[in-house]
């Protein structure tokens, strides 16, 4: 009993984490961009969103649907004023200029909304929860993990069956290729980096609402976005999403072996994979 | 003849290193022009350049009398330029109806009738077979008519083609050349860079010939004697064995 609820209560987590590894999957694992800025982004699009609430009066699913568009448009600028510049086969560039973006970021943030933690009111949705068998189940995350879980779906299918989807995965094998056949690269990178950073709208509005976010709080979304991701092995968005959930489970059950555990059993889960399966679960070896 | 496509003086490289010291080359639609010379004479990069590539001056490639040069690939391919690159370069990872369908997806709008997958699939019908296949599995003639086939669905007014022959069993080179008649008779023009020079010249009605990135010799390739061809290829130190 005592597992099975630290498993469910992972997965549940995991459900979290996919929102934030989807992005990555996308920019990291299909366009080759380290993105040290992923969860930072995050984190301002949260505040902006809590912000958002206060100011304006707005609750939780309108700030939602506030937060998807403005996120798009940080990544399509981000892609067009920045990324563009650094893309290619060596993702080393793209890391050290997003890196500086990052610090740059995290100290606006401090200047903005000082180093208090803040969260996201969700009107009481926090507290329902339903019984599904012996299981009391929080709905507010089984609504995070149905969301993740379209989201997944939904980026798999543009990927594999849209225009859109093709020229993305065209500009990934062979970018120089794929703009001999007519396929505008940047263009195509700028909608990836839109889409990437308008799924961490969703993220970031859960993350207000299921725990707190602090200005320094990105670098934690970064880890656990890059660890499923290299779990389920790059290029994948199931396997991210797969990877988001075998994190969420091996840090609720470290954390029911010992508190302090959990984390880190994650770090131990994806070091193991890392060893073990360095191409990801879900790779064929190249 | 009418023009198609030209080169003026054109001149590109490598960072400091020049490839290519002044080009004039000229295209007329529907005709089919063999580019040859040694390994590392600059056909390659003469064909990189042409097709926005390689940064160029604008008026170093003109098409319809236009300056083009420079434009970005993608822009070449709107304009009606398209190119089969050396090495092939599919799309790894992804089948051969999706390699085909990313070309037809961004074409230009075609002029003759328009070059459909059935069509391709017609030239080469193995293709059709293997529509569902990734292109990695793809023997390495049948990975050249995908990519043959991507360059034709780009619905092209030109078609460079680099050494589409190379690597090939002789066979497989036969059945991919006796397909361009049907592309150049709807009007598309053809540039071959073709390492054999005999099939080059079969091939073709008029030739150029580089040597380390300077036209050497041109003509009508029925006209050009094979000493005229030797002494172009190797350079004049050669010719006089
Ligand atoms: N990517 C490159 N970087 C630097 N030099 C290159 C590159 N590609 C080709 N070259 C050089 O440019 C010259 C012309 O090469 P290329 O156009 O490929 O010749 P060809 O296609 O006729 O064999 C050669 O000296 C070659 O070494
Ligand atoms: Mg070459």
């Amino acid at each position: 009993m005592h597992w099975i609820e630290g498993i469910v209560q992972g997965i549940l987590l995991g459900g979290l984490y996919a929102q934030y590894a989807l992005g990555m999957a996308l920019m990291f694992g299909v366009m080759k961009i380290v993105n040290v800025t992923h969860g930072d982004l995050v984190i301002l699009l949260a505040l902006i969103g809590i912000s958002l609430a206060d100011l304006a009066g707005i609750g939780p699913w309108s700030v939602l649907a506030t937060l998807v568009p403005i996120g798009a448009a940080i990544g399509w600028l981000l892609q067009r004023a920045m990324l563009n510049r650094v893309v290619g086969n060596d993702p080393l560039p793209s890391l050290i200029a997003t890196f500086g973006l990052s610090i740059a970021l995290q100290n606006a943030m401090l200047v903005v909304w000082s180093a208090n933690t803040r969260s996201l009111p969700g009107g009481g949705i926090q507290q329902a929860s339903v019984e599904i068998g012996p299981l009391f189940v929080g709905v507010l995350p089984l609504i995070v993990l149905i969301c993740a879980t379209l989201l997944t779906g939904g980026l798999d299918a543009v990927l594999r069956f849209t225009r859109y989807g093709r020229s993305l995965r065209a500009a990934s094998a062979d970018v120089e290729a794929a703009a001999m056949v007519g396929v505008n690269p940047k263009a195509v990178y700028a909608t990836a980096t839109a889409i990437a950073v308008g799924i961490l709208g969703f993220a970031a509005t859960f993350q207000a609402m299921r725990s707190t976010v602090a200005p320094a709080d990105g670098p934690f979304q970064l880890i656990y976005a890059f660890e499923a991701v290299i779990i389920g092995g790059l290029g994948s968005v199931w396997g991210a999403f797969t990877g988001a959930m075998i994190l969420g489970v091996s840090q609720a059950i470290g954390f029911r072996i010992n508190p302090g555990f959990g984390i880190l059993a994650g770090h131990v889960v994806f070091l193991a994979v890392l060893a073990i399966r360095p191409q990801g679960i879900f790779q064929r070896k190249s | 003849m009418t023009t198609l496509l030209s080169t003026h003086g054109l001149v590109a490289g490598y960072g400091d290193m020049r490839a290519l010291h002044g080009i004039d080359f000229a295209i007329g639609p529907g005709e089919t022009v063999a580019l040859i010379g040694a390994n590392g004479a600059g056909k390659s990069t003469l064909l990189r350049a042409i097709m926005g590539l390689l940064p160029v001056a604008a008026d170093m490639v003109t098409l319809d009398g236009a300056p083009v040069g420079g434009a970005a690939p993608h822009r070449m391919v709107q304009s009606g330029v398209a190119i089969v690159p050396e090495g092939r370069r599919l799309f790894a990872g992804m089948t051969v109806d999706e390699n085909l369908r990313v070309a037809s997806e961004h074409a230009a709008t075609p002029q003759g009738t328009p070059w459909t997958q059935e069509r391709v699939y017609n030239l080469f019908p193995i293709l059709r077979e293997k529509a569902r296949t990734p292109v990695e599995n793809l023997s390495g003639g049948q990975q050249q008519m995908v990519s043959i086939g991507r360059g034709l669905l780009a619905q092209p007014r030109v078609l460079l083609c680099d050494e589409i022959s190379l690597g090939l069993a002789p066979r497989v080179v036969r059945e991919i050349y006796e397909v361009l008649p049907q592309v150049t008779g709807q009007g598309t023009a053809l540039v071959l860079v073709e390492q054999d020079v005999s099939l080059a010249q079969r091939a073709s009605q008029r030739l150029y010939c580089l040597l380390e990135g300077r036209i050497t010799l041109e003509g009508r390739s029925g006209d050009i004697s094979r000493e005229d061809i030797s002494a172009a290829y190797f350079g004049a130190s050669h010719a006089l064995d």
